[in-house]
């Protein structure tokens, strides 16, 4: 983070995602860099996906806290390097579980193709025994699964 | 940007983006209408990828080209023959199986395409956008493979709803590989790579799904053409005026 920001991010850090609002922006990892040019504070995001249909929302977050305190920021959107499942935090992570949902293995088990990295663990009885129902959950950043042991239904945050 | 460099950048950005909207717009028509809950989720959740990846370009594309102020009016206000799609991605969805089938051949090729402007492309913020873009698309090219390959090596009926969707989609294939003058200058100006390039991989590819469904790959020669002229076929009409209804009756309307 660059000086003279800290007062930016405060505010930034705590502002919760709309599809998932017991998230934070810092959590997923979307907020980049907030950066100071001559008049302005440009803050940096990397869209989830690239049509997330939460994304002007989040925009209109990060404009109307910052304006709160006096800042006018310049929000540029980000796809390189693409946003990434692996930037989710440790916290985010538990905090998703809490929430029913799975979270996401680490990208490195798609290339390793150790299958144990691949389990998904169903959030409600951490039964292993789960299976896949689709490939698109109730948003995209989501598939659904199916707990064999307990039969509940439960979102699966990709791996992306 | 030289003002040549500018119109090129500016057609080639309208071409994918004229695709992508086109082809999310067809897909959207299943909401509500898929055969299961779980694809009635999949195939919008998809929609809302290729017009988010149509929205995107138009933005790239506005910033080059002042005529246009924002990426609505090009989505929404230009005139049949100002859309540079390709016949393929206008065509009516016809069933479930023509709907995932040319998924899968589009999504292939644009996995393909922009693993190329990944690696080689002179418009910097295009080639950042394609490495997000490349991984999306890859994810609906497995998607729509998945189907091909459960229905094509289905029962009796839904592999000849399969093969009908081959013969279907067959004279629009020759059109997504087709080079012309603009891909040409696009590809010797190191921005978006010919078309033909992309065969080899994209030949494997879908060759290899279609087998594993037991259905035939088709014969790909040139028939039908004319979207990249901004020639499209009847279907296009009724598309468009669904399509731009609410800008149209409401000119300049947001939400
Ligand atoms: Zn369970």
């Amino acid at each position: 983070m660059e000086k003279g920001t800290e007062k930016a991010w405060d505010v930034l850090k705590d502002l919760t995602d709309p599809e998932l609002p017991f998230l934070t922006l810092d959590d997923l990892g979307v907020i980049r860099e907030i950066k100071r040019n001559d008049k302005n504070h440009v803050v940096t995001i990397a869209p989830t996906y690239i049509g997330c249909p939460a994304i002007s929302v989040i925009e209109e977050k990060i404009a109307s806290e910052l304006k709160k305190i006096g800042i006018s920021p310049i929000i540029e959107k980000s796809f390189s390097p693409p946003w990434s499942s692996d930037w989710i935090s440790e916290n985010g992570r538990k905090k998703m579980e809490e929430f029913g949902i799975s979270p996401p293995h680490p990208r490195i088990a798609e290339t390793i193709g150790d299958p144990l990295l691949k389990d998904v663990k169903c959030p409600q009885c951490t039964s292993y025994r789960t299976e896949k129902v689709s490939e698109f959950g109730s948003t995209a950043c989501k598939s659904l699964y199916r707990c064999l042991d307990c039969k509940e239904p439960f979102d699966h945050f990709k791996c992306v | 940007m030289k003002s040549n460099t500018a119109d090129m950048v500016f057609e080639g950005l309208l071409r994918i983006a004229d695709d992508n909207l086109i082809l999310g717009h067809r897909t959207s028509e299943w909401c509500g209408h898929a055969p299961t809950l779980e694809e009635d989720l999949a195939l919008p959740n998809i929609a809302l990828d290729l017009i988010g990846h149509a929205q995107t370009l138009y933005c790239l594309a506005c910033e080059i080209n002042s005529r246009y102020k924002n990426e609505d009016q090009l989505a929404f206000l230009r005139l049949e023959h100002e859309y540079k799609n390709l016949l393929l991605v206008e065509q009516e969805n016809g069933d479930f199986g023509n709907t995932v089938l040319r998924l899968f051949y589009f999504s292939t090729f644009m996995k393909y395409f922009w693993e190329r402007v990944k690696i080689n492309c002179c418009f910097k913020k295009l080639k950042e956008f394609s490495e997000k873009a490349f991984l999306e698309t890859s994810y609906h090219s497995r998607y729509a493979s998945q189907w091909v390959v459960t229905l094509g090596d289905g029962t009796d009926e839904s592999n000849l709803k399969m093969s009908n969707a081959i013969s279907n989609l067959e004279p629009f294939l020759g059109e997504l590989f087709n080079n012309d003058d603009f891909t040409e200058m696009c590809s010797q100006n190191d921005f978006l790579p010919e078309p033909t390039s992309i065969f080899e991989s994209w030949k494997n590819e879908v060759e290899a799904i279609l087998q594993k469904g037991n259905l035939n790959f088709p014969d790909i020669i040139l028939k039908k053409r004319g979207g990249r002229k901004g020639e499209h076929s009847e279907a296009f009409g009724y598309l468009l005026s669904d399509l731009q209804y609410m800008q149209r009756a409401y000119p300049n309307s947001s939400w």
